[in-house]
């Protein structure tokens, strides 16, 4: 912030200048950044308490099915492939938006909305192909975990697709506004941070579990 | 009608569900239903209704902000007391084979809604209400960060109070304790409505304190005044922060595992069941990760109350403000690392108790570096004993005996004798009477003026505060007896007549302390009518130290004409030392956030949703979602929602202050 005071002596002379005469207003949307961060911070919370209740309840199959018989590595390697692309693919889009060039912008969220669309289908007919074998979330504590922290990892990457809509209309209506450019920058942090909690979910849930 | 059709319309919600048959609950009714009338007839009447949405409901002012969440906070003490109330005559006439009046299904509600009303809807709004009214006052800011999701945060709030409320007269609340542990609480145990309601009010209400918490983290981080470094940030600011950074870093916990409770009940997961691998344990353990911050979230803003009190009434700068902020950093730390301490009994093995035990009593160390702060403080200062200062006394003195009885309980061995008896309920209501509350009604009194521009009544203050304070302690010492010789906590019928005593004891504290709640009351009302005499012309009544007694008193909308330059941690203090003087001319025009009403519609939408989920009408739980959806989304497509104050505008306010002012000072 931009003050007039003048300089550190002034502190010691007998008149202290005691409020900023020329001030200027705060930029609009100053904390939203750091907003941003501490409410993704708040909602990884979320899934480390998701990721925990994993890891306590993650082996009680009551009988019932276990990681290696229904997990199928490759379809999961396929679904992360997706999810990482479409992070790349928001990078880009935002190196686009630096140039301001919103034709390219609008082209590479489309594409990362669709990479973001097949890892959403290619999960829903994992989870169609488990309640199909009868490893529904009722089944074991093991799958209620289960369920419950890929499918809310999932119902995030929904929401942030409804996001990424809803910020593709307004570029096109309103431009690459200050306002805006803010808005595709929060939305590109949400989205890079759901890469990063699936990574955890690839890695403790998939991986280890084959293992387990 | 065909029955398949009316369960889909109105879900499990018949006419049964209203209390007919409970003649306490058909009273109650009849009388909260008058006094809305009442209400609502006034207001009309007045035609109030255009004003209070313009200016209050869709506020985004910060100050107004505030004031609503203690009004909310009051009226829910007034409910979650009148709980407290029925359980002590309950059990102060519940001997030698009487029954009491209240049936058990109605008993086991009360002992839950008042846990649950007292710490959300009561103690949370308040310290919440007072944050947001001091705490961009003290950093010299014109509002909070995001003064949209400020509004929309209260109006949650008010949501979750609003399925709480409803559940007294349609259908009924959980009969579960205040923290609902599975298996009890999962659908083979409580079927009905209850737990459902306790899910809906705390899931939405906790959205609204979550992200109110975020509002002023990035508030005091990011808008303090030049100068002010976080060095010399006043320790109530300095307490906020650490709360609402506790608030950040634990109600994503409680919405987790709510939800977790949610699906075992709605969807037949089976997470805390008892079998298919289910585990109880996992709720006890992340409900309490959730649930130790949550009392440290209480608890430091009222330690910042007393700090500010006691500078301000002792004429003293604070002794030891650097010991003050890294006492109050640690707290927040170690709160995370006591949360086994809840449930010692629970068979976690010798080790893990002792660490867990051994951090518990480390917390008294930044606890007591505190106590003698404030100690230090007052000693040699020329000390006023006004009300804020008088409840800073009470509070050190019983503080110390509820944090003294904490120590206690954390010794593992003396809480297996101890736990789930009197002997706790007495420690945690002294703690929270005795620390959040106190501090709370420090705060009321000391900052009232600064919102009102009027004083609060002294006499009828004071005989609220002897009120408060003795019966505080007539009710709850004999609890500390009963709880040493067994008497465990819930309990609605005693064989032993030899304990009535000291239950009617307890009662009479109750009825003290509902004398005392009257005298407030009475305080506000008499303080309104005798306004004039008590006005407050400097914006300084009490000659306090920090930067939210250097505006007037109300402050105007945007707070300061000119953003203070600080250059101390009591910056008012050194600029009344130094010659301050009020700038008179060059004023510019001021951005400000403008007043939306979305707020209130996606908060409404809210409830709506949660009522429906409640009872499992889910073609409303649907719409509701969808339109709450739509409207968050419509409202991202507004880009204009500031304004400028015009330059004369803030001139004639500056003017108005200029005269009233120089007729203080005549006079």
């Amino acid at each position: 912030m931009s003050v007039a005071i003048t300089t550190q002596s002034s502190i010691q002379d007998s008149e202290p200048v005691f409020h900023v005469i020329d001030e200027h207003a705060h930029p609009e949307g100053a904390s939203t950044m750091l907003g941003f961060w501490i409410y993704l911070m708040s909602d990884c919370l979320i899934f480390a308490m998701l990721f925990a209740t994993y890891g306590v309840l993650g082996g009680n199959y009551a009988a019932g099915p276990s990681p290696k018989g229904l997990f199928d590595l490759k379809l999961v390697a396929l679904n992360t492939t997706m999810l990482l692309l479409s992070s790349i693919t928001y990078g880009f889009a935002m190196l686009t938006m630096e140039k301001s060039k919103i034709v390219q912008t609008q082209l590479w969220l489309a594409i990362t909305g669709l990479f973001g669309l097949a890892f959403l289908g290619i999960e829903l007919t994992e989870f169609a192909h488990m309640i199909h074998e009868g490893a529904t979330p009722q089944r074991s504590a093991f799958l209620s975990s289960f369920f419950t922290l890929v499918g809310t990892h999932g119902l995030h990457v929904t929401f942030g697709l409804v996001w990424l809509v809803t910020l593709m209309v307004q570029t096109a209506r309103f431009g690459l506004t200050e306002a805006n450019r803010r808005r595709l920058m929060c939305l590109s942090m949400f989205w890079h941070f759901l890469d990063v909690v699936w990574i955890g979910v690839f890695t403790f849930v998939y991986l280890l579990g084959m293992l387990r | 009608m065909n029955p398949d059709l009316v369960k889909m319309i109105f879900g499990r919600l018949n006419l049964d569900a209203l209390p007919l048959h409970e003649p306490i609950l058909v009273g109650t009714f009849a009388v909260v239903a008058t006094g809305g009338l009442a209400l609502f007839a006034l207001v009309t009447y007045f035609r109030l209704w255009s004003y209070l949405w313009r200016e209050w409901f869709t506020t985004v002012d910060h100050k107004r902000i505030g004031i609503m969440y203690m009004i909310l906070g009051i009226v829910m003490l007034l409910r979650g007391f009148a709980d407290a109330l029925m359980m002590r005559l309950q059990q102060a006439i519940a001997f030698n084979g009487a029954d009491g009046y209240l049936p058990a299904h109605h008993y086991d509600q009360i002992f839950t809604a008042h846990g649950v009303i007292m710490i959300f809807f009561v103690a949370m709004p308040l310290v919440t209400g007072l944050m947001n009214y001091v705490v961009p006052l003290q950093i010299g800011a014109r509002d909070v960060s995001f003064p949209f999701l400020n509004n929309f945060s209260f109006w949650m709030t008010v949501g979750g109070a609003v399925l709480v409320m409803m559940s007294l007269f349609v259908g009924e609340f959980a009969r579960t304790g205040w923290l609902a542990y599975p298996p009890l609480s999962n659908i083979g145990y409580s079927p009905d409505v209850g737990v459902d309601y306790y899910i809906w009010g705390l899931q939405v209400a906790g959205v609204g304190t979550t992200l109110s918490g975020i509002n002023l983290v990035c508030t005091i981080v990011k808008l303090r005044a030049p100068g002010m470094t976080m060095m010399k940030m006043p320790v109530f600011t300095w307490t906020s922060l650490c709360t609402n950074v506790l608030i950040v870093a634990s109600f994503p916990v409680l919405t987790a595992v709510l939800a977790l409770l949610s699906l075992d009940r709605y969807v037949g997961t089976n997470f805390f069941t008892n079998d298919f691998g289910g585990n109880p344990m996992m709720y006890v353990n992340l409900i309490w990760i959730w649930g130790h911050p949550e009392v440290y979230i209480l608890v430091l803003p009222a330690f910042g109350i007393f700090s500010e009190v006691t500078a301000t009434f002792s004429g003293k700068r604070l002794f030891g403000y650097t010991s003050m902020v890294y006492a109050t950093v640690v707290i927040t730390i170690l709160s995370y690392l006591v949360w086994l301490h809840h449930f010692f009994t629970m068979g976690s093995g010798a080790s893990v108790n002792s660490f867990f035990g051994i951090t518990t009593m480390i917390i008294s160390i930044p606890t007591g570096a505190k106590m003698f702060n404030w100690l230090f403080t007052m000693y040699r200062g020329r000390i006023r004993f006004e009300l804020p200062m008088m409840w800073t006394v009470a509070f050190m003195l019983t503080f110390v005996i509820g944090g003294m009885t904490g120590v206690l309980l954390a010794v593992p061995p003396a809480d297996f004798v101890l736990h789930n008896s009197l002997f706790l309920i007495a420690h945690f209501h002294n703690v929270i009477i005795g620390g959040v509350l106190f501090g709370l009604f420090a705060g009321i009194n000391y900052w009232f003026p600064k919102a009102f521009g009027f004083r609060l009544d002294p006499f009828w203050g004071k005989l609220s505060f002897w009120f408060w304070v003795s019966g505080f302690y007539f009710a709850f010492m004999p609890l500390y007896v009963l709880g040493l010789m067994g008497v465990t906590r819930r309990l609605r019928v005693f064989d032993d007549p030899s304990l009535q005593i000291w239950f009617v004891i307890a009662a009479f504290g109750a009825f003290l302390i509902l004398l005392g709640i009257g005298a407030m009351l009475m305080q506000f009302a008499v303080s309104i009518l005798r306004r004039e005499q008590l006005k407050d012309t400097t914006g300084d009544p009490w000659n306090a130290r920090t930067l939210e007694w250097a505006t007037s008193s109300p402050p105007p909308d945007y707070n300061f004409a000119f953003t203070p330059v600080v250059y101390d941690n009591d910056a008012w203090w050194d600029m009344k030392r130094r010659g301050y003087r009020r700038p008179l001319t060059g004023f510019k025009p001021i951005h400000m956030p403008s007043n939306t009403g979305t707020g209130i519609i996606l908060a409404g939408f809210a409830t709506v949703m949660g009522f429906a989920l409640i009872w499992y009408i889910w073609w409303l739980a649907a719409l509701s979602f969808v339109a709450l959806l739509a409207v968050a989304i419509g409202h991202t497509f507004n880009y204009h929602r500031d304004f400028h104050i015009p330059a004369d505008e803030v001139v004639r306010a500056e003017d108005a202050r200029t005269r009233i002012l120089a007729a203080g000072a005549q006079t």
